[in-house]
């Protein structure tokens, strides 16, 4: 079931005024968004609003550049970060499209990631046999068929395993900001759930997600405090749950035509 | 266009010498086939000259013909090197039946009692020679003839030393039988012509690595010839490994001919050597005849791998697996050459050629021209070559999970390697490999593509 987080924890992650361009074309246009340990937020917008930019800047992608403003991860410079510190401090990216690491076995991947996060808190490498049983008990909790892991991480996985391995990733990394990028894209419903039961069972206090999507279908299953509108580059509308269906029912449209009359 | 036969100078004065020493020694037949060789290496010369030279298109062999190497140092002068020394070069493992050449020479005391074998015949060439066995006059210099080029010509011409495994029908050899072949470096600048002569019979079963190493610190060359001789029903593993030094030039000439039913695997591991060609012919002379040939290269510097595999499938229901990896670095460069051949008469034939070559600087070079020449009508053929980056997404995603770019780079790199290496049935070698490819990796000057 989903824990009804409510504000008032630390905060996570504090956004201000946050501008960045591909290749001279900007992108985002100054985002503002504070994120408290508990809570989970819902960035929607229509495509090409700057969603995926916006996940991939704070998670570290080098392809942008970051033209103004700024991003403190529990009250550090999240931008000056290599994108492998940003991970190990706790800030974890679900990707839209996970990538295949041929010949890459998930079990050896894992455990790296495991290690160089333990390395970073200077706590010693995990012995094989204690990785193992975290990983049995990680898989169990987030339903995803173990044989999946005694694979090549992702290659010829099907979209939806795919998206079931960012969770179990998730799962074994437990981040204190999960930034899920439309993690819910081409999954079935059975699949949906199971993605959405792994990232509620994830869930607790000194943690925070912030899911971006495009349809309101997600936040069905994984409960929004808080639901912002990003379009062309800004967080437009800020409100609760019923933004969202608003947003469901009416489309953008509505909202586009009510920022450029100025309302 | 060839080399002018002048410039041969201290291999003509090298085969003069070792003519008169043979004179009262060695067979007549074995003098004539030397005599021979001469003559045909002295009219080819080294292949200089690329223009119109398919075969030696994307290799300069320019440097290794002006070096002009001499004739190794004479058998048993070194007796100082121990066991201890080859385990530093070469995978060393005390149940294998080991045979070490030292500078071309059998080394009897680095060498297992090559006898306790049992049944299996396991010499060294110059004992067999000495010992009249009759299947060398059979089987010597008919695979890898003195016609092919200039460097079989010449190994040919030097031919004294090696190692002759002939194993019985129907025997099936437990021990694998390892031949390493050292550069000492005792004396510098020296060529050494390894020979390697297998049989094996009817229905048997063998293991063989070749392992070219080096104890020598300055430049020498390598020029080792290998027949395989596999008669019905055999089964050959075979190994090849080249670690040769940095400096150092190293031709290999590896000709198989298969009988009916009969199967070789074969892995090629390359590491070694300023410039390296390696030639592998495989003839699929009998219905049902297959091979297996694996390869990895991975190449710094400026150092240049050729290799060049030609198969040819001669009868109908044969099959063939070809697989090399490539991972280079620096100003390194590959070359990757050779042609599957399917005769009208080979029906059936089911081919596969893969060349996938990993790029880790911007300067590194590939050549990558596998081809097919299919005169049947009823086969199943395929073949590609790649060569790329490491991918930036994939490392960025790596990243994203805590790996920094070094590290996420080596996995990728043992990924990319393993699958060349995993195929090593022979569990202490695969571990060697291991260390070899993977430990001493080179991620230094990493660049990534797009």
């Amino acid at each position: 079931m989903t824990q009804s987080a409510g504000s008032g924890g630390q905060t996570l992650l504090e956004v201000r005024g946050l501008s960045a361009s591909v290749g001279g074309l900007e992108i985002l246009k100054g985002v503002d968004l504070t994120v408290k340990a508990g809570e989970v937020h819902a960035i929607m917008g229509p495509n090409g609003s700057g969603k995926s930019t916006f996940a991939n800047v704070l998670a570290g992608k080098p392809d942008y550049e970051i033209t103004g403003g700024q991003a403190l991860f529990e009250g550090a410079d999240l931008l000056a970060m290599e994108p492998e510190i940003r991970s190990r401090l706790g800030v974890f990216l679900a990707f839209q499209y996970p990538l295949e690491l041929p010949g890459v076995r998930a079990w050896q991947f894992l455990k790296a990631a495991v290690d160089a996060q333990r390395k970073q808190a200077g706590e010693e490498e995990l012995s094989a046999r204690a990785f193992d049983r975290m990983l049995k008990e990680k898989i169990e909790l987030v339903d995803i068929d173990p044989d999946l892991v005694k694979r090549a991480v992702n290659e010829g996985f099907s979209g939806g395993e795919k998206k079931r391995n960012e969770i179990l990733q998730m799962a074994v990394l437990q981040p204190k900001l999960a930034i899920l990028d439309e993690t819910d894209s081409g999954l079935d419903i059975d699949a949906l759930r199971i993605v959405s039961d792994g990232v509620n069972k994830l869930r607790n206090e000194s943690n925070a997600v912030v899911l971006v999507t495009h349809y309101q279908r997600i936040l069905n299953y994984i409960a929004p405090d808080q639901v912002h509108v990003l379009m062309d580059g800004r967080i437009v509308r800020s409100g609760g749950p019923e933004l969202a269906h608003e947003l469901e029912e009416r489309g953008y449209d509505w909202i586009k035509e009510a920022v450029d009359a100025g309302v | 266009m060839t080399q002018a036969p002048a410039k041969l100078g201290t291999y003509r004065t090298g085969f003069e010498a070792l003519r008169q020493e043979a004179e009262a020694t060695d067979p007549q037949w074995l003098r004539d086939l030397r005599q021979e060789a001469w003559s045909r290496f002295n009219k080819l010369g080294f292949p200089t000259a690329r223009r119109g030279n398919e075969k030696w298109k994307y290799t300069n062999v320019r440097p290794l013909a002006a070096a002009n190497f001499e004739n190794p140092p004479v058998a048993g002068a070194h007796e100082n090197i121990t066991v201890d020394d080859l385990r530093r070069v070469a995978p060393w493992n005390d149940s294998w039946t080991n045979l070490v050449f030292l500078d071309g020479h059998f080394a009897r005391h680095l060498s297992g009692d090559a006898n306790s074998a049992g049944q299996i015949g396991i010499t060294s060439l110059a004992d067999a020679i000495a010992s009249e066995n009759p299947v060398l006059q059979c089987q010597l210099a008919k695979h890898a003839t003195v016609d092919d080029d200039g460097f079989t010509a010449l190994n040919t011409a030097f031919l004294r030393d090696g190692a002759v495994i002939d194993v019985p029908a129907g025997h099936i050899a437990a021990d694998p039988v390892h031949l390493i072949f050292v550069t000492t470096g005792q004396q510098d600048h020296a060529a050494s012509y390894p020979r390697t002569l297998l049989i094996a019979g009817a229905n048997s079963r063998v293991t063989v690595l070749e392992s070219y190493v080096s104890l020598a610190e300055s430049s020498y060359f390598t020029n080792a010839v290998t027949e395989f001789v596999l008669e019905d029903g055999s089964q050959v593993e075979h190994y090849r490994l080249l670690l040769e030094n940095a400096d150092a030039f190293h031709v290999g000439t590896t000709r198989v001919q298969q009988g009916k039913d009969s199967s070789i695997t074969s892995a090629s591991f390359a590491r070694g050597a300023a410039m390296a060609r390696q030639d592998v012919q495989v003839t699929l002379g009998a219905p049902g005849a297959s091979c297996s040939l694996n390869g990895l290269y991975m190449t710094t510097g400026e150092q240049h791998i050729d290799n060049l595999i030609n198969i040819d499938h001669a009868q109908p229901n044969t099959k063939s697996r070809l697989f090399y990896k490539g991972i280079l670095d620096g100003k390194s460069k590959a070359v990757f050459g050779g042609t599957v051949l399917v005769r009208k008469d080979a029906q059936k034939t089911d081919a596969q050629q893969t060349d996938k070559n990993l790029l880790l600087s911007r300067e590194a070079e590939v050549d990558s021209k596998p081809s097919l020449l299919i005169y049947a009508d009823d086969v199943q053929c395929s073949h590609g070559a790649t060569a790329g980056h490491i991918d930036k997404e994939t490392l960025f995603y790596m990243q994203s999970r805590g790996l920094d770019r070094e590290a996420a780079s080596r996995i990728l790199i043992h990924a990319f390697a393993s699958q060349i290496i995993d195929t090593v049935e022979l569990e202490p070698l695969r571990d060697y490999l291991d260390g070899l490819f993977l430990s001493e990796m080179p991620t230094a000057s990493l660049e990534f593509g797009s």
